[in-house]
């Protein structure tokens, strides 16, 4: 029998077995980073989004150095690819696709959505990105440059989106809970209402 | 170690077609191969994954952020607009040089 027929859960089995083995990685380490891996939602990159709203020494870290700003906000980042952080203005809209595979800011974000890995997005996201966002009722001012970010190699990146009009005197959480996931990919972005 | 490219930059993306050669695992995508960018800035040095993937002791290759302009690339493509790209320094050529 090949390793592609084989079932998944004794392959599964067979796998973490030999790296235990081998010293490679223990069961602890494993049901470690199950955890985390479980516990990553996006309310942690909105919670970081809102603090950089709040707070400009935060907003700079968080432009400067994306891992050590998710840190910086309890967030676990070891054993994590890099992350960038890149900044929506009225002049520039980011939107991040991985057109290769589905390289996603998984520590800060959680899983990604299933369109996210869609041959669809990733063909069109950077061949007709207002196209594709229009889609999800985002229309940009005809001044606003649109930046599609390829992620494909060793940094996953994250958008951070304009705080909307009218959330002036908010507190952090009450900010953190009008950031979507579409909003720090860059499909969308924040609204209040 | 030689000093990495300075943001500003003119490259272009090596026009190489390494899969047609034998098993590959690439991260430069195709649309870019021969595309002329401008390096943005330098991300660090990574492993290659092109290494990697095939249990190979990987080089340390430089990354960068390259910018292009989405005219160049697709016949839709809106000048102004940004596709901006990690290419390892392996992919890329000094344009003009």
């Amino acid at each position: 029998m090949s390793v592609i027929e084989t079932e998944s859960t004794q392959l599964l089995a067979a796998v973490r077995q030999i790296l235990a083995a081998k010293s490679l990685v223990s069961d602890q380490e494993i049901a470690e980073r199950i955890a985390i891996t479980d516990a990553a939602t996006p309310g942690q990159g909105a919670r970081m989004v809102a603090k950089a709203w709040l707070d400009p020494a935060y907003r700079a870290l968080l432009l400067e150095d994306g891992t050590k700003a998710a840190e910086a906000a309890g967030v676990m980042m070891r054993g994590m690819p890099p992350l960038g952080v890149l900044e929506n203005t009225e002049a520039v809209h980011n939107l991040v696709v991985c057109t290769l595979c589905s390289c996603y800011p998984r520590a800060v974000l959680g899983y990604p959505p299933f369109w996210f890995k869609s041959a669809g997005y990733r063909a069109r996201a950077v061949r007709d990105p207002r196209g594709v966002i229009a889609e999800w009722g985002t229309v940009l001012p005809e001044t606003t440059k649109i930046r599609v970010v390829d992620s494909t190699a060793d940094y996953r990146w994250m958008v951070l989106p304009m705080r909307p009009a009218g959330t002036e005197g908010w507190d952090e959480e009450r900010l953190a809970a009008v950031v979507r996931e579409g909003d720090m990919i860059g499909v969308t972005v924040p609204t209040i209402g | 170690m030689t000093q990495p490219l300075p943001a500003g930059t003119v490259v272009r993306v090596k026009l190489d077609w390494p899969e047609l050669r034998g098993p590959v695992h690439i991260r430069t995508p195709h649309y870019l191969r021969g595309r002329r960018g401008t390096v943005v800035r330098y991300l660090g040095e990574f492993p290659n994954p092109e290494d990697i993937a095939f249990n190979r002791p990987p080089d340390l290759l430089p990354l960068y952020h390259v910018s292009f302009e989405p005219h160049t690339l697709w016949p839709s493509g809106v000048s102004g607009d940004e596709v901006l790209v990690e290419i390892y320094g392996s992919w890329l050529q000094l344009e003009g040089a």
